[in-house]
């Protein structure tokens, strides 16, 4: 059985390892710090202690070949033919972490009818793609997908798989990581390889987006991860770069489902989908009304954007749902990112942190906003806003 | 009609704050609560039941004081509870949690539907669910608003997904996860309170589950916390201070500097 264990002969007394613990297991006891039942296992202060004065004891762990799994795979996602731009995203990340170790990176994809689709994730960074085309994959159903993906992955042993942290990556991957018997991270915002190990390092923000935790997976292959949407950034397309399809064998058993799809009802029709917006102008509280929004559609319309809120403008039933951005809304990555009357709760800064630019007006300086915004403007909104108006106008004349 | 809905207790993660100067999680008088998502999963569950006759079991895998939370769907209305709790189960991902899960789904027996939340509030995983239904080799729906139809052979539910809702239906058994604000979870009632203070709770731990030391618990997850930080805050950017016309041009220079137009 695990354990964990403080050396009392290593110990030194000197506390750092207390503000580690985000279960507020550890307290120091006359210079030794003592970790009480609420201890969860968890793992996070065995490496602030710079003495290795905590010890977490595993059971017996039989690493097994893990050395035959090389390269990197990711799941494709498409809804009515098209690949989703998360897809792209991820063969982008893939490349940067294939470098490290020079080794290859595939996609798989199913789909009822590829068209151009397979050279195109080719040239954004596919070697390898491996292809299945079926009237019954047109739509995404669990067992299907999962069955497929599973068999290909015990064929091809890859090192780590990748999919998007959407509804259909959350879905999936648990349950192939599950039958695989290996380890999963859920909406990853940043990976990268641990020099020493060759292992993949998956950070993932946890406890509300408060903290961020990084995760190993070290005995078991593959090491799986979901990857949260627009936070890595696809490559280039290159149309010269070289790359093979390889189709999958498909049997009539791989296509059994419990489930069936109904119905599909798309929601919000017509509405705006902020997540591909370049320009974004978001209001929060200090917007005082409804109404007051309607001056920052107006320097939305002028810069071709859109509207997007904090999750206090939401509440208070200024702007709809679809426009919240943030950790329980949506994840934007536009190129200009416009907030006004937002304090920059660590909530909302999940959602928008990876803009290209933030600007941020505030009345006041001390909102945590400015301590991340590229360009911050300390004053009034009411006043600064119409003025920039103005100013657009004026200079585009 | 047999359902088991899964409950996790976490930590109130909106009163979590961060301690600005050492940039560390406080926890201290942090309330444990009945993680919000699992009350949805609970009063779907219970709709069900008050519809089509039959128990609602809420069952949790963690320490002892995680009772409290199993007490509290009780006086909400479920009807039996089971304590999954040994010291050989701390330290568990997602895998060994719905290892764990699953195995005392299986010695329950003849269950029909399992629910859980969408995710829990403080491991933000949502990795639970479809988890336990691997485990099972049941289907699964995950991300469900509403259960449509539930009969003794099959379940219509809607799932919402990006920029839509699909309607699935699926044979029973299943696993269904559940989002927030899915219903209006009802509160306590007098009875269930009297309930839930009697209810003996059974306590299954691992060798009553049958379940090896490594397939539980951290011996039995294959993946590790390494570190943990709170996210750093980087500020290069500038500030600017002023008279309002100022800032409006300052502010439009950078706007247009950036060559979106
Ligand atoms: C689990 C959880 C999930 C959450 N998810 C999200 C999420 O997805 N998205 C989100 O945004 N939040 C989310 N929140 C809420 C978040 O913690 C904050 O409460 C919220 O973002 C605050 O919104 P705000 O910045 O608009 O309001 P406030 O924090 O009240 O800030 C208003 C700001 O406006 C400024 N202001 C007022 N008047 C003026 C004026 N005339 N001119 C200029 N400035 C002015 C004030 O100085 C202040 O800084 C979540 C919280 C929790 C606990
Ligand atoms: C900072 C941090 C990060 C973590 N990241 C990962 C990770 O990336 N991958 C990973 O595998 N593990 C991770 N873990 C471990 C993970 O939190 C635990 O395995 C936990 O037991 C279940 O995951 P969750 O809290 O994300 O629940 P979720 O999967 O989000 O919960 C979904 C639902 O499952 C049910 N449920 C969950 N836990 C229990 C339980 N103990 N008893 C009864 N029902 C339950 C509830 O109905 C809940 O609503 C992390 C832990 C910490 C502290
Ligand atoms: S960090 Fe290490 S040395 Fe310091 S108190 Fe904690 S256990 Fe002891
Ligand atoms: S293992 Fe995790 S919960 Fe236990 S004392 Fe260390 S940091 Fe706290």
């Amino acid at each position: 059985m695990a354990s964990i264990e403080v050396r009392k002969e290593t110990c030194v007394g000197c506390g750092e390892c207390v503000p580690a613990c985000p279960f507020g297991a550890i307290t120091m006891d006359d210079s030794l710090a003592v970790i009480s039942d609420e201890c969860t296992l968890c793992g996070a202060c065995e490496s602030s202690c710079s003495y290795g004065a905590i010890i977490i004891r595993t059971g017996e762990t039989v690493e097994t070949g893990i050395d035959q799994y090389s390269g990197i795979l990711v799941l494709a996602e498409q809804r009515d033919g098209t690949i989703d731009h998360s897809t792209l995203e991820l063969l982008g990340e893939a490349r940067r972490l294939a470098e490290a170790d020079d080794s290859s990176v595939s996609v798989v994809l199913l789909t009822e009818e590829a068209g151009d689709w397979p050279a195109e994730l080719i040239s954004y960074g596919a070697d390898t793609v491996y292809l299945a085309e079926d009237a019954q994959l047109k739509h995404f159903r669990t067992e299907p997908f999962s069955k497929i993906t599973e068999k290909l992955i015990n064929e091809k042993k890859p090192a780590v798989v990748l999919a998007a942290a959407t509804t259909t990556g959350r879905d999936l991957m648990p349950r192939i990581a599950k039958n695989l018997n290996t380890g999963l991270t859920a909406d990853c915002t940043e990976l990268s390889i641990d020099p020493e190990s060759g292992g993949l390092l998956q950070t993932r923000p946890a406890f509300g987006g408060n903290i961020l935790a990084t995760i190993v997976c070290s005995d078991t292959r593959p090491q799986m991860a979901t990857v949260r949407p627009r936070v890595m950034k696809a490559m280039d397309r290159d149309e010269n770069r070289d790359g093979v399809i390889e189709k999958i064998e498909l049997s009539s058993n791989d296509l059994v489902s419990r489930t069936e799809v109904l119905e599909f009802n798309s929601l919000d029709e017509g509405s705006v989908d902020i997540t591909e917006a370049e320009v974004i102008v978001s209001g929060g509280r200090g917007m005082k009304s409804p109404e007051n929004f309607a001056l920052l559609q107006e320097l939305a319309n002028l810069l071709d954007g859109t509207i997007g809120a904090s999750r206090a403008a939401i509440d208070a039933g200024w702007v709809s749902y679809p426009h919240q951005v943030g950790q329980t809304g949506k994840t934007v990555q536009p190129k200009i990112y416009i907030a006004c009357g937002i304090s920059g709760a660590v909530q909302h800064r999940v959602g928008m942190q990876s803009a290209d630019i933030i600007l941020a007006v505030n009345k006041d300086e001390t909102a945590p906003i400015f301590e991340f915004c590229d360009v911050g403007f300390v004053g009034d909104l009411f006043e600064i806003i119409p003025l920039v108006i103005k100013e657009i106008k004026k200079r585009r004349k | 009609m047999r359902i088991v809905v899964a409950v996790k207790q976490v930590p109130d993660t909106a009163e979590v704050r961060i301690d600005e100067e050492r940039g560390t999680l406080v926890r201290e008088g942090v309330p444990s609560i009945l993680n919000p998502f699992d009350e949805y999963a609970l009063e779907e569950a219970m709709r069900w039941r008050d519809e089509l006759g039959g128990t609602v079991t809420v069952m949790t895998m963690g320490p002892p004081q995680a009772e409290a939370v199993l007490r509290e769907a009780v006086s909400m209305g479920a009807d039996e509870a089971i304590l999954l709790s040994d010291r050989a189960f701390a330290g568990a991902d997602t895998w060994a949690t719905s290892h764990t899960l699953a195995k005392a789904v299986e010695k329950m027996g003849d269950i029909d539907i399992v629910m859980t939340g969408k995710q829990a509030i403080d491991g933000d995983t949502a990795q639970t669910g479809p988890s336990i239904a691997a485990s099972l080799d049941w289907p699964q729906i995950t991300f469900v608003g509403f259960v449509r139809e539930l009969n003794q052979e099959s379940i219509v539910a809607e799932r919402y997904v990006e920029g839509g809702c699909e309607v699935i239906r699926a044979s029973l058994p299943v696993v269904i996860t559940v989002l927030k604000d899915a219903n209006t979870p009802r509160l306590p009632s007098l009875r269930g309170k009297m309930k839930s203070r009697k209810i003996e709770i059974p306590v299954w731990g691992r060798e009553y589950l049958a379940l090896p030391e490594h397939e539980v618990g951290l011996d039995g997850s294959p993946t590790r916390v390494v570190k943990i930080t709170t996210p750093e805050i980087i500020s290069n950017g500038e500030i600017h201070h002023g008279e309002p016309e100022k800032l409006a041009a300052l502010l439009v220079d950078s706007l247009l500097g950036t060559e979106v137009h």
